[in-house]
């Protein structure tokens, strides 16, 4: 590759995809937060305390790890793990809500509000928020709230409003409609802390980019650890920010390939899934361009996963346009398969993924046995598992 | 001239200002929508706003979320409502009609086949919830070469800039949204009104209609000795969330207050 990849343009374009598409309402607030982004983003001060809260609070960096055992199982590829599931509140959703929070606070703003699906970002978002002394409200679908009670309980511990959202599906997009709807409401004084790389421009460039220290580690240990850069990465995609994270870094290196994995629920075949970029079309939703789950009178269709975080009908416009240009591929995995990806790594290396995470661990069982005994897969850990216990052992008819 | 300038023309030469019912196409069930759009012109309204229902109305508040839930349950999507604004159209030619929505569903249509469907639904205006001017430019040259207005939003956190940029781009009339918030949200500070409306027309020759927050006879009145048109919406809707049961009855009340507001206005 000869020129260096620099999406999105000014106005948050990746080709045709991403943009700003939101009420008129809206438009100063995202217009003040661009700039601040855009300042902040290279002010040494506050790139310095990132890199300290990233470093003490958050625990970073996150291992590497080699899963020598699963490798040699699976007989093909080597495989090495990024621990983001070892940071602080359990997932990659806190590299985000701490560089997000760092902003409002420098903007001034007093009041944090954020969407939540698993409840993985509404805690990452607690958590910062009460770090910083700053008021919090969560929006979560009715739905949501029902299945992931643990995450609902924590985040109201960390002193957050969980506000069940009623409308719609009752899930993770109606929970973005009522949060925008709050901002558009609350402008003054509020910070959106939108948690995975979609909604309109800045945020999926800004969350990326607060994401992107997951791959520029994972490239630096890999040189480190196999003094290569690996052949390919392998990362679950429902927003797509733990993705975003781990791809960016490597999308100039051309030899390293790049899988993102979707969740196909109960089968693509179904239509009982949440694959947008695997089955779906472009449309706009929450203020941008990108594939979507809808019908063909424009209307989103409900989606279906396992995976409270993987249930959404849309995708982050920077996906739509890797997958538009055959950068990275996008695969899916259904509910099933997940489950076998969740049951490998806790047997084979005693590590608990994430029902998302283990998407990825799934399509790492089929991948890596293609491959050389010399080659390198790099699968984003992107969560722990503790949080779906419950869910899994409903779904295999287990009485806790 | 397009239906909307002459509306504005003749309404400027009677010395009145224009009053805009907005209802969600197809809620509480398609049949009511097209005998309702008639009985409200009777009633004497200018211009109507039929809303176009989104399974994700992002700026819109619980009453018209709900009113969206109605109709989508029936099916109404985008192609229904401009069906429905046809069938008004029969026998109605000359009450400028806008469908107001979001951006996906003519996304999924297709900016030139729904250009093309609403110039054979024959409506006058197009006002996009989720599509800034930055966004638009493709879309407004083929509604204008079909003689369709594209209608845009101006808040009240617009600056002047913005403003300019919306009279740019924008024809028919401009719509200031009242407050910052939803649709239906509490209500509307004339005075903070009466101030903005001042900077916006420092900087468009465009007709201005507010809506968001006008609930009564009263705030109808005093928007239209400021403004050059009042929208009505999530008022009205309410009339027929409370009586699902009996459909004509929220139909006699939603003739009921905008009479009254007409009264007020002209008074």
């Amino acid at each position: 590759m000869t020129a260096k990849y620099d999406m999105p343009d000014a106005l948050g374009h990746f080709g045709p995809y991403g943009g700003i598409f939101v009420a008129e309402t809206l438009m100063p607030a995202i217009t003040e937060l661009n700039q601040a982004y855009q300042h902040y983003l290279s002010d040494q001060d506050f790139v310095a305390e990132l890199d300290a809260d990233l470093k003490h609070y958050v625990g970073r960096p996150s291992p590497l790890y080699h899963a020598e055992r699963w490798s040699r199982e699976l007989g093909g590829a080597q495989i090495y793990l990024k621990r983001e599931d070892l940071n602080h509140t359990g997932a990659h959703k806190v590299n985000n809500t701490v560089g997000q929070a760092l902003l409002a606070k420098r903007m001034g703003k007093t009041r944090i509000i954020a969407e939540t699906g698993a409840g993985q970002h509404g805690v990452a978002t607690a958590t910062v928020a009460a770090r910083l002394g700053l008021e919090c409200v969560v929006y979560m679908g009715a739905v949501d709230v029902a299945r992931q009670s643990l995450n609902v309980y924590r985040m109201k511990l960390l002193g957050a409003t969980v506000v069940p959202v009623q409308s719609g599906s009752k899930t993770l997009k109606d929970a973005l409609n009522e949060a925008l709807r709050d901002w558009v409401t609350n402008i003054d004084h509020t910070f959106y802390i939108i948690g995975t790389v979609a909604g309109p421009h800045p945020y999926p460039a800004m969350v990326r980019d607060f994401q992107a220290v997951i791959g520029r580690e994972a490239k630096q240990q890999c040189l480190e650890q196999a003094g290569r850069l690996p052949d390919a990465l392998v990362a679950c995609v429902g927003g797509g920010s733990n993705a975003i994270g781990l791809f960016y870094p490597f999308i100039d290196d051309a030899g390293v390939k790049m899988f993102g994995v979707e969740a196909a629920g109960d089968g693509i075949e179904t239509g009982r899934h949440s694959a947008p970029l695997s089955a779906g079309r472009p449309g706009v939703l929450h203020g941008n361009r990108t594939y979507l789950m809808a019908d063909d009178d424009g209307e989103i269709i409900e989606t279906h996963s396992i995976s409270a975080g993987l249930d959404y009908p849309g995708v982050g416009p920077e996906h739509a346009w890797l997958k538009d240009s055959g950068r990275a591929q996008y695969v899916s995995i259904t509910d099933e398969e997940a489950l076998g990806g969740f049951h490998a790594l806790t047997k084979m290396e005693g590590i608990i993924p994430a029902l998302e995470s283990s998407h990825a661990m799934a399509y790492v069982s089929k991948l890596a046995p293609t491959m050389a005994k010399d080659q390198i897969i790099i699968v984003n850990l992107s969560g722990r598992g503790d949080k779906d216990m419950q869910t899994i052992a409903q779904y295999e008819g287990i009485k806790l | 001239m397009s239906r909307l300038a002459a509306k504005f023309a003749e309404l400027k030469l009677q010395g009145r200002k224009a009053l805009i019912p907005f209802i969600t196409a197809g809620d509480p069930y398609p049949a009511f929508t097209v005998p309702l759009m008639h009985k409200m012109v009777a009633a004497g309204v200018d211009i109507i706003e039929l809303g176009a229902p989104f399974s994700d109305p992002m700026a819109d508040g619980p009453v018209i979320q709900r009113a969206s839930e109605r109709a989508l349950a029936h099916k109404v999507g985008l192609s229904k409502v401009l069906a429905l604004a046809a069938e008004f159209r029969r026998q109605d030619q000359s009450t400028p009609l806008v469908v107001m929505g979001y951006l996906n569903p003519i996304e999924i249509m297709g900016y030139e086949a729904f250009a093309n469907a609403a110039r054979r639904a024959d409506i006058d205006g197009v006002l996009t919830v989720d599509m800034p001017p930055e966004e638009c430019a493709n879309c407004v040259v083929l509604l204008r070469e079909r003689e369709v207005d594209q209608i845009f939003l101006l808040a009240p956190n617009s600056g002047p800039e913005r403003i300019r940029q919306m009279d740019a781009a924008g024809s028919g009339y401009l719509y200031y949204v009242s407050l910052k918030g939803v649709t239906g949200a509490g209500h509307l500070d004339t005075g903070e009104v009466e101030r903005k409306l001042l900077e916006i027309r420092a900087n468009t020759q465009l007709p201005i209609c507010v809506g968001f927050g006008v609930k009564d006879a009263e705030t109808a009145a005093v928007i239209a000795k400021l403004a050059d048109g009042v929208v009505v919406g999530s008022a009205l809707i309410s009339k027929i969330e409370q009586h699902l049961d009996d459909p004509l009855q929220a139909e006699k009340e939603i003739i009921a207050l905008l009479q009254s507001m007409r009264q007020a206005m002209d008074s």
